[in-house]
């Protein structure tokens, strides 16, 4: 029962105690003896009633009724009375269980079965349940049963949803009422029932009822909870649609020729070291079917075989929100004076399918152009080796006007625009802007501040072209919410974490205040390295990748970061500094396994190990025990089984330049351990490798 | 006046206490004073039980009033007392006063009543309701007179406009959710309030119910949700105010749940200023009310066949005690005193003379004129009983209709704010409608009660008629409408705008009085102008205690509380 204290327990007298449970040890054995044998006799039934009726946690006793009543059906099959009676029967049992435990999944789970025998008037089954009810009107049980009979009987959702009307006008802190609603109003729009065609109607009409609750008991959550299930189908897209990508439309990629890319000494705003040059789609959701025969490549050279498209995503399911293949670029045929053109098509054949089964869409088109250029050789070769340094004075900021123009053509170009999507959301917009002037009015209390700061979020997550409104609010918001609900400050802090990302990578200037160049005294200042600089801005959660596909080198550093998910979808990252954050494991950077550019890494100043018992790989979606299964273990080193994390995330990376004092899982044996599975590497701990 | 006694004599003579009178307060002090093993007889000159509390039949109903409203003069004896038989013994001659004036009774539809009036309870007292965490209710679990009543639930109660109509009253969680006339914030604003006073009470409660040293921790918690000494002892209103209640959210706490009676805004005029203590009481009985008894849908029940089963109740559980009962008994009673000025019995219109240690009165007795008697200064030892010069009115009304004011709302109480009839309305209106499934009237017929205190009689039923009209359509008041109102009168069930058609009214003033008391005589007090039974019963037990200082109230023999509650029927 909800809210209700728990009544301590009776003190009874010991001996009556025992000599229950010795009745009931007797009825149990006998009732085991009658099953092993095969007793279905009217008293050894009714023997197995008198102990549901005391203890119906005996899954066993369920089981064996079951085959008690399979048996005497089949002997009186023809007669319809003694069917009835024979289930009638059981019924009444299992009433009588329910009463002494309302919540036995046995009892319920045995008059579902009675039921779907095609049995019992469904009214009587509805009357039950309302006595039910009356007695805990929130009982998942009851409420999962009541969907079982409604399905059973044919009722009407309409019907239903009448139903949870009268239970949330009778006690509006009813969680399983409103998660009913949620379902049933799911089920409506999607057949379009009379009433419920235009989601926008269903949605404002299902609006002013949580407001009503929600303004009546600020402090009651489950109204909370079904309006945070508005919100998200009110800003959920329903159609696929590509967000970004890289490279962006209309840009122009300089490579080195053929001839230098394995010296790395190209130092435009681009470069690659590879000859595989990445494509990345971002969708707005997480979609299947991205092969090469729903996104064609044409480009100016051969390709020597369809390309290959991988899901960026940790569990092993088909589908992502960023896929990425490879373009190989063969060495012979090119002309480094000449420019490739680069078109990616997307979607105009049919098979690219959200989670949900809509189909992508709006076929949308990429080009680009590719450059081979012939760089300056440097000078010395020291800079192939050179250590790369995060430190501030390494790096220098761009002066106003000085960014290169493919640079800026590219921050200008970062979202792809959908037109589709901009009209689509005007009654979203609409929905939400009245939301918001509606719940302006609770901002004196915590959850009035929450909803005010997700409302404002939601808005501008509709509108991913426009540049966010709103996000000082927004992050003033999250900030007052750390302050005044501290048991939840860590919520509230990745909220502001992603509200500030977005606030930082929403225009060209802001992202441009951001990006530096890299130049040490070994490195000249024409082949300096771009680094985009998010250091120190106090975030713990990332978010709003699909503005930094581009981005090769990056520095996180002094922020309070625990998860790197979805930085996988940085395909061209080639430096990255993770020192300073909260860091508890090697899990925690397993997005690192899909970054196969990088190349200098430092994840020093971390709690890495700290930890004895890893807890995070419980709240990340994919925990990295899921996937050890398919971890090649037959290498054997030395200490992989007492560093098997930092082992699976690190194995098989190019690493050059590796960065991990300042974590308790350092010691001797374990830079000895990296050095033997980072054949690679050149630098450890500033300290270089022999 | 006959000298033969109509009934045999009554024996034995002596008793601890006589009790005059079955009103409530009467006969609550007569079962509590039987169960503490007093012997008591109980008399009351009329046929029935209840006294002021009563509920009558139309003609009874009619009988009653008549005789007992004003002008007084009729019921004065005459006649100088008769002597004692022990000449030891003087004698006051009391005078039956009347309580009640400014009688008026209008019937509609006389032929459509007449055959039906004896199946009619209406209460005297009305209207009046009982809150199910009610004192009230408590003592009747207590001294087990519950057991003789069953109780009907009120299913809803509103506050009225001038125009006639009603919203819904927001008094609880689930009502401010359903409540269509108030906005957002207003709920928000309302249900904080009510949260608000939740959580002093539930500090108030755990400070007291908690060991000090054990709650050191706990209590700086609980102080912040405790509303501040000053705040407590300011007017109610002002509170509202500081709390930043819109003025639609105050009227309905200050009228509709704290149940205040006069305008609490104008402190001026008003002498009856609510402070917010008792404000915040008051609110926590209406709360404590609602679901104490799971088939009671609302905070408010009333006694299956009227209010007149609760003195009733106390009745049989005293004689159940051992308390005798005569009735109809022709009292005229004339007390008798010893030379030495004490208390000594009372004497029967029969002639019997019954001696008691105590004597407890109806509140219509009254000593008559001082010069009648033949000791001036005993006279002045009882000048309490003496009819004060009250000022203090109800003005109470009863209408019977053939259709609900609600459909399909049999029961239902209405509540008027002050200023909401129109801006010289000073006290609250109160409008009670039972219908026949409480056994008061025959099915599909309904009996609204109407009251509103007042200084002025004609006052007080300018506000009746307001509210009557708001409420109610007249079948031959408007000249204008001549036609259709002969069709109202044909037809009454079909009223103008779907407003029941008024078939019977009674409008009459009642006096209110409290308690009088001198040694070993006690006046009881007069049904009150409020909605519920606490303050009655409050001073009841006042009165019980100064009656019997060292005596026990209905001493806890089996607590069988629990079966109790099923007895409101749903």
């Amino acid at each position: 029962m909800h809210g209700r204290p728990r009544k301590p327990l009776k003190p009874v007298d010991e001996a009556a105690v025992a000599a229950k449970a010795e009745k009931l040890r007797a009825l149990q054995s006998e009732f085991l003896s009658n099953h092993q044998n095969k007793i279905y006799s009217k008293e050894a039934v009714e023997l197995s009633a008198k102990l549901l009726e005391i203890n119906p946690e005996l899954y066993t006793a369920w089981n064996y009724r079951k085959l008690a009543v399979q048996q005497n059906l089949a002997q009186c099959e023809s007669d319809p009375e003694s069917v009835n009676s024979i289930l009638n029967e059981e019924l009444k049992v299992v009433e009588n269980a329910l009463r002494q435990n309302f919540k036995s999944y046995g009892a319920w789970h045995h008059r579902k079965w009675v039921l779907e025998k095609g049995h019992s008037s469904m009214d009587k089954e509805l009357g039950l349940l309302d006595k039910f009810q009356a007695m805990d009107a929130r009982n998942f049980h009851a409420w999962n049963y009541r969907r079982f009979v409604a399905a059973l009987m044919k009722r009407s959702d309409e019907d239903e949803l009448e139903h949870t009307q009268n239970m949330i006008d009778k006690n509006l802190s009813n969680y399983s009422a409103w998660h009913n609603r949620s379902v049933l109003l799911s089920n409506l729009m999607k057949k379009a029932a009379p009433g419920f065609t235009s989601k926008d109607e269903v949605l404002t009409r299902e609006y002013e009822l949580v407001r009503e609750a929600l303004f009546t008991d600020e402090d009651d959550q489950s109204g909370w909870f079904y309006h945070l299930w508005l919100l998200d189908q009110t800003v959920r897209s329903e159609f696929p649609l590509l967000v970004s990508s890289w490279p962006v439309e209309g840009s122009d990629i300089s490579l080195p020729a053929a001839d230098y890319l394995d010296g790395c000494a190209s130092m435009n705003v681009f470069h690659y070291s590879s000859r595989n040059f990445p494509l990345v789609l971002y969708f707005n959701q997480s979609v299947r079917g991205v092969n090469s025969s729903t996104v064609s490549v044409s480009c100016g050279f051969n390709l020597n075989a369809d390309l290959i498209w991988k899901p960026l995503s940790s569990n092993d399911s088909q589908s992502a929100k960023v896929w990425a293949t490879h373009l190989a670029i063969p060495d012979a045929e090119l002309h480094s004076s000449e420019a490739y053109q680069v078109e990616v098509k997307v979607g105009f054949s049919q098979g690219i399918v959200s989670t949900t089964g809509v189909a992508y869409g709006h076929p949308s088109q990429i080009s680009f152009q590719l450059h081979l250029q012939k760089a300056p050789v440097e000078s010395g070769q020291d800079s192939r080796f050179g250590r790369i340094q995060w430190k501030d004075d390494c790096f220098a900021v761009y002066e106003p006007g000085s960014a290169e123009p493919d640079l800026v053509n590219l921050l200008d170009n970062l979202t792809i625009k959908n037109e589709v999507e901009s009209t689509a959301s005007t009654w979203q917009a609409r929905i939400i802007d009245d939301e918001t002037n509606i719940f302006r009015d609770l901002l004196d209390c915590k959850i009035g501040k929450l909803t005010v700061a997700r409302l404002l979020t939601a808005y501008n997550s509709l509108r991913p072209l426009d540049k966010p409104v709103h996000c000082k609010e927004v992050l003033e918001l999250y900030s007052e919410l750390m302050k005044l609900d501290p048991s939840h400050y860590q919520y509230y802090k990745d909220n502001h974490s992603l509200v500030l990302l977005q606030q930082v990578t929403s225009s060209k200037e802001s992202l441009l205040s951001r990006c530096f160049h890299y130049r040490d005294s070994t490195l000249s200042t024409n082949g300096s390295p771009l680094c985009l600089r998010l250091n120190n801005l106090g975030i713990s959660q990332l978010g709003s990748f699909e503005k930094l596909l581009w981005v090769q080198m990056l520095d996180l550093s002094n922020n309070e970061l625990q998860s790197i998910e979805g930085l996988e979808a940085l395909q061209l990252l080639s430096q990255l500094c993770l020192s300073n954050n909260k860091f508890r494991s090697f899990t925690a950077l397993e997005s690192l396994r899909y970054l196969k550019s990088l190349k200098v890494l430092d994840i020093s100043q971390n709690e890495i190990g700290s930890h004895s018992i890893d807890t995070t790989r419980y709240l990340f979606r994919s925990p990295l025990s899921h996937s050890v299964g398919s971890c090649d273990w037959n290498i054997n080193y030395l200490s992989s089984k007492t560093y098997w994390e930092a082992f699976f995330v690190l194995k098989d990376m190019g690493l050059t330049q590796l960065d991990v004092a300042g974590n308790a899982i350092t010691s001797k044996s374990f830079n000895v351990f990296l050095e033997k599975l980072l054949p690679t590497l050149k630098w450890l701990d500033g300290v270089e490798v022999n | 006046m006959s000298e033969l006694p109509q009934y045999p004599p009554i024996d034995p003579t002596t008793f601890d206490l006589i009790v005059i009178g079955t009103g409530l307060p009467e006969s609550v002090i007569a079962a509590a004073a039987s169960t503490s093993g007093k012997t008591v007889l109980h008399l009351d000159p009329h046929p029935f039980y209840g006294s002021h509390f009563a509920s009558l039949s139309i003609p009874e109903f009619n009988s009653f009033l008549n005789s007992n409203s004003a002008p007084p003069a009729s019921q004065s004896c005459p006649e100088t007392a008769c002597p004692s038989d022990d000449p030891n013994l003087s004698i006051i001659n009391l005078n039956c006063r009347s309580l009640y004036s400014d009688l008026e009774i209008s019937s509609f539809s006389p032929t459509l009543l007449e055959e039906c009036s004896r199946k009619f309870l209406l209460d005297l007292a009305g209207p009046r309701v009982l809150f199910c965490a009610d004192k009230a209710i408590d003592l009747m679990l207590k001294s087990e007179a519950s057991q003789y009543v069953e109780f009907k639930s009120i299913d809803a109660s509103f506050i009225g406009d001038g125009d006639g109509a009603l919203l819904a009253v927001p008094d609880s969680r689930a009502a401010i959710f359903k409540d269509k006339s108030l906005s957002l914030i207003q709920k928000n604003q309302l249900m904080r309030f009510l949260k608000l006073v939740e959580g002093h009470l539930r500090a108030t409660a755990a400070s007291v119910g908690t060991d000090v040293n054990q709650s050191e921790k706990g209590e700086e918690r609980e102080t912040a949700s405790r509303i501040s000494v000053e705040d407590l002892e300011s007017p109610f209103v002002d509170f509202l105010t500081k709390m930043k209640l819109p003025a639609k959210i105050k009227s309905i706490v200050l009228y509709a749940i704290a149940m205040a009676d006069r305008d609490q805004e104008n402190k001026e005029i008003s002498k009856q200023v609510l402070k917010t203590k008792d404000g915040v009481d008051r609110l926590a009985l209406y709360q404590s009310s609602i679901g104490r008894f799971a088939n009671a849908s609302g905070p408010f029940i009333y006694p299956i066949y009227g209010q007149g089963e609760l003195p009733q109740a106390f009745c049989r559980r005293a004689a159940v005690k051992g308390c005798i009962y005569v009735s109809s008994v022709e009292i005229n009673p004339n007390l008798e005193f010893q030379s030495s000025g004490n208390y000594k019995g009372v004497k029967l219109a029969s002639g019997q003379e019954l001696f008691s240690n105590k004597l407890l009165l109806d509140p219509a007795f009254t000593k008559s004129s001082p010069t009648s008697s033949p000791d001036d200064s005993l006279c002045a030892r009882f000048d309490f009983l003496t009819a004060q010069n009250v000022k203090s009115k109800v003005v109470k009304g009863i209408c019977i209709t053939k259709s609900s004011l609600k459909p399909d709302v049999p029961n239902l109480l209405v509540l008027y704010p002050p200023q909401s009839l129109y801006p010289e309305q000073s006290t609250t209106v109160r409008v009670l409608q039972i219908g026949g499934n409480s056994a008061i009237c025959p099915m599909g017929m309904f009996v609204i009660y109407l009251s509103a205190s007042c200084e002025d009689v004609a006052e007080g039923k300018k506000l009746l008629n307001r509210a009557m009209s708001a409420l109610l359509s007249f079948p031959d008041c408007s000249e204008s409408s001549s036609i259709a109102s002969e069709e109202n009168v044909s037809h009454p069930v079909g009223a103008e705008e779907g407003k029941p058609t008024l078939l019977w009214s009674a409008l009459y003033a009642q006096e209110l009085q409290t308690t009088g008391q001198s040694d070993c005589i006690t006046s009881s007090p007069t049904p009150d102008g409020d909605l519920d039974y606490n303050s009655v019963f409050h001073a009841t037990l006042e009165l019980f205690q100064t009656m019997y200082p060292d005596t026990d109230l209905f001493p806890a023999t089996n607590p069988s509380d629990e079966h109790s509650g099923e007895n409101a029927e749903s």
